[in-house]
């Protein structure tokens, strides 16, 4: 009788969820009568999302949106641990994605946009990219006033030993324990270069303070607060900084960290032919040349780039590597002690 | 002719096509399931390498950290089992057999090696590496266990069994293509010797002398000795009968001048009558032998025909006067046409003469008394034609039947004959490469043969 009680407790209230919720938008249908409701589970902002989200409504009037933000680890625990059912997870956190995949919470889609999408764009025909995000630094100019701006990491090495304590307490990065993100950043980055752990020791040595989001870091720049934001989101850099001069968005010439945001569906998705049809939408959108107002980057590199662009991070099971139990305790403790000394 | 229905028991091109169709078959249906079979193989090998290579580059990458074991798993442990497709990859090391890290319960096989299995609901190939390590003076067993889905495997062996099936049809199709050529091949000499006899003539019984395939020689020496003892048969009874008429016609010419001796002597009408009688058959027995004998004579000349230049108007006129007495017992006028022309041929006099003078005394016999029978040459159309007309009552419709041997006429009722006649001509004429040719006078009333003879100068 207790365990019948439980069960329809459990069934009428779905328990104001043990995931935290950042933001819960409800984009209503357009059309004279809503068919279907799309609950996304996402890891982009509400407003960077929306226009989106309203160009795929316009072309499906019928169709809701329940848009849900929350961070990349918090994706992890509704799918995974509370089995909850979502329409459409997109996420910044790949490797997160894959393991999502790779572990069986997705189901496949197939169709004629997701053939178009090149090799590396896809996996499984389950986790499908469609942005190219480059990992970026954001630096104050007043902060720099009468340095060179660093264009690589050693550059940025040289000049924080040289100036300890101009920007001591002055840096921000991500805290890789708690943004999925983050921790993708500074994985990949611990993979490309030795730099990383040194960079890592001199952030350390001079107090850099640990931000969850890319958008925090990038107003506390803007507000003087930050001299230096170390692997920001380029995008949301790019669409914060719009017009303003105080700051500037360098990509490091050593190397470039390309992020692709992902989107999947799930397996236990309720409507996953609409999922699918706004999964088109957004690989078509990333496809298209024409992207007037678009709050993402395109996938493919256009121009004088594209020959010399560098590669994204490879979806693929290689990513599952730092998701390792040891190895993200490993990781994170000499994260930690390098970066907290 | 007589063509006796022999059942047929199975055909040997039939036979041999459903053989080799058989075994292309079955050929085709091997090749099919060991190039599968292969494929698998090779498929199941190739990811059990990488598989290995996997989950030897996470065993070497364990070591001893103060107390305890730990890894950190290689990136291109994992990202190499992504390469080659986009399966789902599972991965756990254990220590003693308790897991230290990666997913839970993931089985591999015992002591090493690869094996299939299923784990999160899917066909694995899984793969196990084994390791001793030293920590603090004991021995550990560690154990690297590494899983991947096989949907990739699977399209690489649906695509290798779809051009496996492809290859076996094809190679299915063209061996039964070349099985029906071979069994053509293999029936075309039969088919050759077959209608090398079916064109014969009907007397034409030499050997067969065309090349034929060594199988076939033992059927074409039969055949050959067989027809060698036709022959003999056919020559040896040809001799009886024309012994036989030889003999018979003598003692006959005795019996009619006794009777006609007789004839003289007796006065009694019906006697006269009763002699009468028997003298008509005994001309009529005469003149069968004689038929017969020279049926036996044309059938002996023809196998080595003699060529001597003839004019038919010179054959024409000399048998009109040997035949005059019999003509005029009858009371018919044989005449040579005055227009008639000189017509050369070549050929046996002999024969010639036989067969002019068997159309005559049917003239002579069929045609009406007091009447004439006119004989004609001429040349026409690269042919010497002799004609003979009678005024008698022609043939009936249709009558080539008529050179048939023993055949007659459906209208000679009340005249005695053997029906040999028609058939002598026929041989003679045709044996010369010519024609005879039967019909009745245009304006009615009496036959008319024509002996048409190539026209040799």
């Amino acid at each position: 009788m207790r365990a019948a009680l439980l069960a329809l407790f459990t069934l009428i209230s779905p328990v104001a969820s043990a995931y935290e919720i950042e933001d819960r938008t409800l984009f209503a249908a357009t059309g004279a009568t809503a068919d279907v409701t799309l609950k996304v589970l996402s890891t982009a902002d509400t407003d960077v999302f929306a226009p989106i989200l309203r160009s795929f409504q316009a072309d499906n009037p019928s169709v809701a949106v329940d848009y849900i933000t929350v961070s990349s680890a918090e994706i992890m625990v509704a799918v995974v641990e509370e089995q909850e059912a979502f329409d459409l997870v997109i996420s910044s956190a790949m490797d997160l994605q894959i393991k999502l995949s790779n572990d069986g919470y997705a189901q496949p889609h197939r169709s004629s946009a997701t053939q178009a999408l090149p090799d590396w764009a896809a996996w499984r025909e389950e986790v499908f990219g469609f942005t190219r995000e480059p990992a970026s630094i954001v630096l104050s100019r007043a902060a720099f006033d009468g340095l060179d701006l660093p264009r690589t990491r050693p550059d940025l090495i040289r000049i924080l030993r040289e100036n300890p304590d101009r920007f001591r307490g002055r840096i921000g990065t991500y805290d890789i324990r708690q943004s999925g993100l983050g921790y993708l950043f500074a994985t990949q980055d611990s993979r490309n270069s030795e730099t990383f752990w040194r960079l890592s020791e001199t952030l350390g040595s001079l107090g850099t303070r640990l931000y969850c989001c890319s958008g925090a870091m990038i107003d506390d720049v803007e507000e003087g607060e930050l001299a230096i934001a170390y692997n920001v989101l380029g995008s949301y850099a790019t669409a914060r900084l719009d017009g303003g001069d105080s700051s500037v968005i360098v990509l490091p010439q050593d190397y470039v960290t390309l992020m692709l945001r992902s989107a999947l569906i799930p397996a236990n998705a309720a409507h996953p032919d609409t999922a699918g049809a706004l999964v088109d939408h957004l690989i078509t959108d990333a496809l298209g040349d024409d992207l007037p107002d678009r709050p993402f980057p395109a996938l493919l590199p256009m121009g004088q780039d594209a020959a010399t662009a560098p590669s994204p991070i490879r979806l693929g099971p290689g990513l599952l590597v730092f998701l390792d139990r040891l190895r993200r305790e490993n990781f994170i403790r000499a994260w930690e002690a390098s970066m907290l000394q | 002719m007589n063509t006796a229905t022999v059942p047929a028991s199975g055909s040997i091109r039939r036979r041999l096509i459903v053989q080799l169709v058989a075994g292309a078959a079955v050929l085709a249906a091997l090749l099919f399931f060991v190039v599968q079979d292969l494929s698998r193989r090779l498929a199941e090998n190739a990811q059990d390498n990488v598989l290995i290579a996997s989950a030897t580059s996470i065993s070497d990458a364990m070591r001893v950290e103060g107390q305890a074991i730990t890894v950190d798993i290689p990136y291109s442990a994992l990202s190499m089992l992504g390469s080659v497709s986009d399966d789902r990859v599972f991965y756990a090391v254990l220590i003693d057999g308790e897991l230290l890290t990666g997913y839970e319960n993931l089985e591999g096989p015992e002591g090493g090696g690869a094996a299939t299995g299923r784990y999160a609901g899917d066909d694995v190939r899984v793969v196990a590496v084994e390791r001793t390590l030293s920590v603090a003076g004991t021995l550990r067993e560690a154990r690297v266990i590494v899983a991947q889905t096989r949907s990739g495997q699977q399209a690489v062996r649906a695509t290798i069994a779809q051009v496996a099936a492809t290859l076996g049809v094809g190679f299915f199709v063209l061996s039964v293509v070349s099985g029906i050529l071979a069994a053509n091949a293999a029936v075309r000499p039969l088919r050759r010797l077959t209608g090398s006899i079916a064109r014969r003539g009907p007397d034409d019984l030499r050997p067969v002398t065309a090349p034929a395939p060594q199988e076939m020689l033992p059927l074409v020496s039969a055949l050959n000795g067989f027809m060698e003892r036709l022959k003999a048969s056919l020559s040896r009874s040809e001799d009886f009968i024309a012994e036989a008429a030889h003999r018979v016609r003598t003692p006959l010419a005795t019996v009619r001048t006794q009777a006609e001796i007789a004839l003289r002597r007796v006065e009694r009408p019906e006697n006269r009558a009763a002699l009468r009688e028997m003298i008509r058959a005994i001309d009529e027995s005469s003149r069968s032998a004689g038929q017969l004998l020279d049926h036996a004579v044309v059938t002996f000349r023809s196998d080595t025909l003699e060529q001597t230049a003839i004019d038919l108007q010179t054959l024409a006129e000399e048998t009109a006067e040997r035949l005059a007495p019999l003509a005029e017992m009858r009371d018919i006028d044989l005449i040579v046409a005055e227009d008639s022309m000189p017509a050369p041929t070549r050929g046996d006099p002999i024969l010639l003469t036989s067969a002019l003078r068997n159309v005559l005394d049917n003239a002579i016999k069929y045609g009406p008394e007091a009447g004439r029978v006119t004989m004609r040459s001429y040349v026409e159309d690269q042919y010497a034609i002799l004609s003979v007309e009678d005024e008698g009552k022609g043939f009936p419709d249709g009558e080539q039947a008529l050179t048939g041997r023993f055949a007659r006429g459906a209208n000679v009722g009340g005249i005695v004959g053997s029906g040999l006649g028609l058939t002598i001509v026929e041989e003679v004429v045709s044996t010369h490469g010519g024609q005879l040719i039967l019909r009745n006078h245009p304006e009615g009333g009496g036959a008319c043969v024509l002996l048409c003879l190539p026209y040799l100068p």
